[in-house]
């Protein structure tokens, strides 16, 4: 038998009397708004589940309030200060670690077959995946947006105003844009939830701690200081700083750093993610 | 009579193990096509393949005409998927599970407000429209999951072991909502290792075993292969079993299957009836109960392969009377 190298359009209209549903093509508009529609459903689950809801409010201000209250006293003498010098390191501290979600729903998705429904359908391929990652993306805004709350709630004043908090979130979610692409292909590869808890989170610690986010590296070992100082974190958290607190703070170096990790963050990741996706069956 | 699936050839290897090993097969439009095998025979794979989740390594497939992957947009215009690997989302309400597929099959809002409504109507969850997923029984779920795959009115369904989990009640509903489906004219490929489901559902019947179609044809051709009948026979005393069991196996020269105290196998010849008799007779041995019949599925099976299917009520025994 041959293949018809024409759609028999026959075949498939006289033989039953249902009509073929969904677009006829597959247009960049399609995938705007399929990749919305999949998006509406993520943040759906944001007011659903009161895990997220916890995880979104209270471990941010749980953190917030912790380091300024606990540390604050004893890193810089005063803790209005600690905390002036805590807020862009926290809530890029934060947001980080939100990124692993995006791996962790991707992962339950595929599990549990979710994907696999929507693959069935006539829509775009990468529209699960636009859906998703969009909608972690406006779970990062709420990160940022309840710790500058809670921030603001006990004495912090950006310096720069608003533009300076605009500023600082713009590239706070840009970099976090890089790294979800981390977390979706850990998710992707591992097979179960725990492995991809795990995994997503080890490689966390030693970037936000290790970084200018709560200490100042010239206050650490030197090999330690090393390290935080080409840590994309550190980057990240001086530009943020720069921008929020103001003072004498360079910002464009840092930004531009924070620029150059982005692009290689998203350009080694975003393809193994997106072959991750496709390969995964 | 065109065919609504046709595949030649597939194969499918995962690391060192194949999945598929040259399967073909035809799936009749209009017509409920069976496919029965064990765990692991390679059906959930077929499906997926059907249904342009996963490319074949080779050989190709065509669904309502087009080919599944290089036309597999135009199948998935035309397809709906429930079972195993489709799921609803747990966290999302019945009702925003319906919505958000008619929507992103290109309803309007109000069109994909009402689709649902229906949909929710006709599978009796109007009243749990508005309750997440999650809360669901097991039942209500794979209803959810069926509606879900009829959202865009397919004209071809893939349900892959649809019932498996369910009780009996949920069962025979599901059924009856894969009848009602084909009296409108939909091609249905359901996969099961529930050999009753596919005497029960199929029009055409095809039998796969470790990746290979072993045997395909209408129910009532499969049991023909298997013997035209079987001899069943029940001794008065349970001790008399093993003795009872050599002279059947020696006279049909077929493999014996047991079941309590019974014990049954295929008949080729209609001489090997009163054979058994004579030499039952002359050992001396009472008999409760000896009687001919039409093979089951799960005879037909055995007769296949060699062994059972390994499903979980292998001894579920299909009454005759389902097939005229």
């Amino acid at each position: 038998m041959t293949v018809t190298t024409t759609p028999s359009v026959e075949a498939g209209s006289t033989a039953t009397p249902m009509r073929p549903t969904g677009p006829a093509r597959l247009t960049p508009a399609a995938l705007v708004r399929h990749g919305l529609l999949l998006t509406w459903r993520s943040l759906l689950k944001i007011k659903r589940n009161p895990e997220e809801i916890l995880g979104l409010t209270f471990m941010p201000i749980m953190f917030v309030a912790l380091f300024v209250f606990v540390f604050g006293q004893a890193m810089m003498g005063d803790w209005q200060v600690y905390r002036d010098f805590l807020m862009p390191g926290i809530i890029a501290q934060s947001v980080i670690f939100t990124t692993i979600g995006t791996g962790i729903t991707l992962n339950t998705d595929i599990q549990k077959g979710i994907f696999d429904r929507f693959r069935s359908l006539p829509v775009t391929r990468s529209s699960p995946l636009v859906g998703a990652v969009l909608g972690d993306l406006v779970r990062y805004f709420l990160t940022v947006v309840v710790i500058l709350a809670v921030g603001m709630a006990i004495g912090f004043r950006p310096g720069n105003g608003l533009v300076g908090v605009l500023a600082s979130t713009a590239v706070i979610m840009v970099f976090a844009f890089a790294l979800c692409w981390i977390s979706a292909w850990i998710g992707l590869v591992m097979r179960t939830q725990m492995a991809v808890q795990n995994f997503g989170m080890i490689w966390m610690f030693p970037l936000s701690f290790g970084s200018s986010a709560f200490v100042d590296p010239n206050d650490m070992p030197g090999w330690m200081a090393a390290f935080a100082e080409i840590n994309p974190v550190t980057h990240v958290v001086d530009t943020m700083r720069g921008l929020l607190v103001g003072g004498d703070a360079p910002v464009t170096e840092p930004l531009l750093w924070t620029l150059g990790w982005t692009v290689v963050i998203t350009a080694v990741f975003f393809p193994l993610a997106a072959r991750a996706y496709r390969n995964r069956s | 009579m065109t065919d609504a699936i046709r595949a030649e050839g597939l194969v499918k290897r995962f690391r060192d193990t194949t999945a598929l090993d040259g399967i073909n097969l035809r799936a009749r439009t209009g017509a409920v096509l069976g496919v029965l095998g064990p765990n692991g025979s390679g059906k959930t794979t077929t499906v997926r393949i059907l249904s342009t989740l996963l490319q074949p390594d080779q050989g190709h497939a065509t669904v309502a005409g087009f080919d599944v992957v290089r036309q597999a947009h135009e199948v998935r215009r035309r397809i709906g998927l429930t079972g195993q690997y489709a799921a609803v989302d747990e966290e999302l309400t019945g009702n925003q599970n319906l919505a958000l597929i008619a929507r992103l099959l290109d309803f309007s809002r109000p069109a994909a407000r009402a689709r649902a409504a229906e949909l929710l109507d006709r599978f009796a969850l109007t009243d749990a429209a508005d309750r997440p997923a999650k809360t669901y029984s097991g039942g209500m779920r794979r209803r959810l999951d069926l509606a879900a795959s009829l959202v865009g009115q397919p004209s071809l369904l893939f349900l892959d072991e649809p019932t498996t989990g369910l009780d009996p009640h949920s069962r025979n509903e599901l059924w009856d909502v894969v009848r009602g489906l084909v009296d409108d004219g939909v091609t249905v490929l359901l996969t099961t290792q529930y050999l009753e489901e596919a005497d029960q559902l199929a029009d055409d019947i095809i039998v796969f075993d470790h990746g290979t179609v072993i045997a395909e044809g209408t129910p009532e051709q499969l049991k023909a292969r298997a013997g035209d009948q079987v001899l069943q026979l029940e001794t008065v005393h349970p001790e008399h079993l093993g003795r009872a069991t050599a002279i059947v196996e020696a006279v049909t020269e077929r493999g014996v299957r047991h079941s309590g105290t019974e014990v049954s196998a295929a008949v080729t010849d209609p001489a090997m009836l009163p054979a058994v008799v004579r030499q039952l007779d002359d050992a001396q041995i009472p008999v409760a109960e000896l009687a001919l019949r039409k093979p089951s599925l799960d005879e037909v099976f055995l007769a296949l392969t060699g062994h059972t299917a390994q499903a979980p009520d292998t001894d579920s025994i299909i009454p005759e009377e389902a097939h005229p």
